[in-house]
């Protein structure tokens, strides 16, 4: 609290003679400050602390979307009944699970893609258009897409299964597979991403490392090995943890490919969360549940700025 | 930087031309490149088919496309009727007027507001300027798809369920331009802001004349990207707007596959449809999203 009135004194210090006119100069760049500030403070205030302290709030009351007010307290009952419920377990093992599916490859691959990207000299425009305008597209248009392509017997993708020898299956519609299919269409639909945040990453690798480690003999391979990962360290920090709180917020492509189903084979926190408030009319009980994927994501979150921190001061 | 560049890049073709070694690696390097190349564009290829199948499939008939993925392809005479059926109907082009009005809104109002708010960080000094900070780096962290259960009671208790302003106001406050606006003022000079000062120019008046045109490819990308993450939020306009004339392109599109059932040709349109202004978009400011994308490490 004494860090606001710091650079207040301590410039009014330093201009001894014309006390005044500083002072109220000094006043009029602090009203200003807040003028320029209060439309964002209002409606962060408004939009993201009120709906998060209202969260929390409602967590410990038998809210309901039919009767007004908070309704009776309910003290740690909404807790209780999510943790011991075993579709909350379900839910969060799914989201988990997508975020395994969904998080390695959209690493690995877009962290190779980069890599090759790099060393080609004419079309990165085309690549870029390629693996990046997906990203662009609402998430309405590839559910669509990939819903049709995944159609059983008539669908792209049951074709490509037969031309390449499988057997064609109904991806979507298989409750042990079904999770898989809302994986690749989100692995095509975002890797563009982090393909565009590992481009950017090597871009600051000087050229001249390279050459002198080609002058040294070092392969292709090597230099990759060497020079290219251990470089990038900090943008795979970047985009894993980013991947990791992106995938636990899934809601959009279960929502529109599978709407949880088959069963609740691909039910996950946030389309739980949905169904509690929205159709079982249980606020309370769906704050539950959002406060605890909240927790999993700000802790997360945290982590990350700890992580690139303590980069920060390696480096410099 | 500039000397050592050159000093390397001079020294380079000299070692390689005197060792054999390095002579016989270079052509390795060189193929290694192609591989590159040829890996590369196999999986670009990959990756254009899903768009291109859709697209084909969009130009085909209702019967053609339900028969399956090889009469799509092989079908040689393409048909708009998909597209000339969905613009006649007339209901997507309410939803083309909500996602206009609510995206355009929008990110009028948070590039505004966030580049205002990144300025005061930036050149102001204030009482409570690191409280605000603090609260910023909070709140960059907040997810807003989990608050959607509590800003729909909120907009329930303000009376504004099902207008444009449920899915324009939480949309508002995108903390991560604030940093992005801030970093990019911190690195314009002092002398301009100084200078207008002495001159007696307030400080509105600085970050209207001066900072903001000095600002243009920083306030383009911000711009874009928001129109584009407000485009296709799902989530809040799914909930707190159930009247069909307000529905946004993505609210839109989510009724479609149960409406149409198996007309498949309508549904891959639609899909199209739905996505056009953000292609467009795309390939005139392709330069200014993948920059700001990159810059800002914004992710839905």
């Amino acid at each position: 609290m004494s860090a606001p009135t710091l650079p207040r004194q301590s410039s009014a210090a330093s201009s001894a003679p014309p006390r005044t006119e500083k002072t109220s100069a000094l006043k009029a760049e602090g009203r200003a400050g807040w003028l320029f500030v209060a439309p964002f403070a209002l409606f962060y205030l408004l939009w993201l602390v009120g709906p998060t302290l209202y969260m929390l709030v409602t967590s410990f009351f038998n809210t309901s979307l039919v009767r007004p007010g908070l309704g009776s307290f309910a003290g740690l009952a909404n807790y209780r009944e999510m943790l011991t419920r075993p579709e909350f377990w379900d839910a969060l093992w799914h989201t988990l699970y997508f975020t395994i599916l969904t998080t390695i490859p959209l690493v690995v691959l877009s962290f190779v893609f980069a890599v090759l990207a790099n060393r080609v000299r004419r079309g990165k425009w085309f690549f870029r258009l390629a693996f990046f305008l997906p990203y662009v597209l609402p998430s309405a248009t590839i559910s669509l897409i990939w819903v049709y392509i995944f159609t059983p017997d008539t669908g792209l993708w049951p074709a490509a299964q037969t031309l390449f020898g499988f057997d064609a299956t109904a991806i979507l519609a298989d409750p042990a597979t079904a999770m898989i299919g809302i994986a690749i269409a989100t692995v095509w639909w975002t890797l563009g991403f982090n393909f565009v945040l590992y481009l950017a990453g090597l871009q600051d690798i000087p050229r001249e490392l390279y050459e002198a480690a080609a002058v040294d003999g070092a392969t292709p391979w090597q230099q990759i090995r060497f020079l290219t990962i251990p470089l990038l360290s900090r943008t795979t920090t970047l985009v894993v943890l980013l991947q990791i709180i992106a995938s636990l917020k899934i809601f959009d492509q279960v929502y529109l490919m599978t709407q949880g189903g088959p069963g609740i084979s691909t039910q996950v926190v946030l389309t739980l969360v949905a169904n509690t408030g929205f159709t079982d009319n249980r606020i309370g009980a769906a704050s539950a549940a959002s406060v605890l994927l909240f927790v999993v994501i700000i802790a997360i979150a945290v982590g990350r700025q700890l992580i690139e921190r303590r980069q920060e001061r390696r480096a410099a | 930087m500039a000397t050592a560049t050159t000093g390397v890049s001079a020294a380079a073709p000299q070692a390689r031309d005197t060792s054999r070694d390095a002579a016989q690696k270079r052509p390795s390097g060189r193929a290694f490149n192609v591989v590159a190349g040829i890996v590369l564009g196999v999986f670009a290829v990959i990756w254009l088919i899903p768009s291109l199948f859709a697209l084909k499939a969009s130009l085909s008939s209702n019967g053609d496309a339900a028969l399956g993925a090889g009469t799509v392809i092989s079908n040689l005479s393409p048909t708009l009727g998909s597209y000339s059926t969905l613009l006649a109907s007339g209901d997507i082009w309410d939803w083309y007027l909500s996602s206009f009005l609510t995206a355009g809104v929008t990110t009028v109002l948070a590039v505004l507001f966030a580049s205002m708010a990144g300025y005061a960080l930036s050149k102001l000094r204030f009482p409570g300027r690191r409280l605000v900070f603090a609260a910023m780096l909070l709140g960059i962290m907040v997810p807003p798809q989990v608050l959607v259960v509590p800003i729909f009671q909120m907009l329930d208790g303000m009376g504004l369920l099902n207008t444009y302003w449920a899915v324009i106001f939480p949309q508002v406050p995108t903390v991560i331009a604030v940093f992005v606006f801030k970093q990019f003022f911190d690195g314009l000079p002092k002398e301009f802001d100084e200078a207008a000062r002495i001159d007696g120019a307030g400080y509105w008046k600085i970050y209207r004349q001066i900072v903001m045109p000095l600002s243009g490819p920083i306030i383009a990308a911000m711009a874009i990207i928001t129109f584009v993450g407000t485009w296709n939020n799902l989530i809040l306009p799914l909930f707190v707007v159930s009247n069909p004339e307000l529905m946004t392109i993505p609210v839109g599109l989510a009724t479609v596959q149960g409406s149409f059932g198996q007309r498949y040709a309508d549904i891959q349109a639609s899909a199209i449809l739905g996505a056009l202004p953000l292609i467009i978009l795309y390939m005139v400011f392709q330069r200014r999203i993948i920059e700001g994308v990159a810059g800002s490490g914004l992710k839905g």
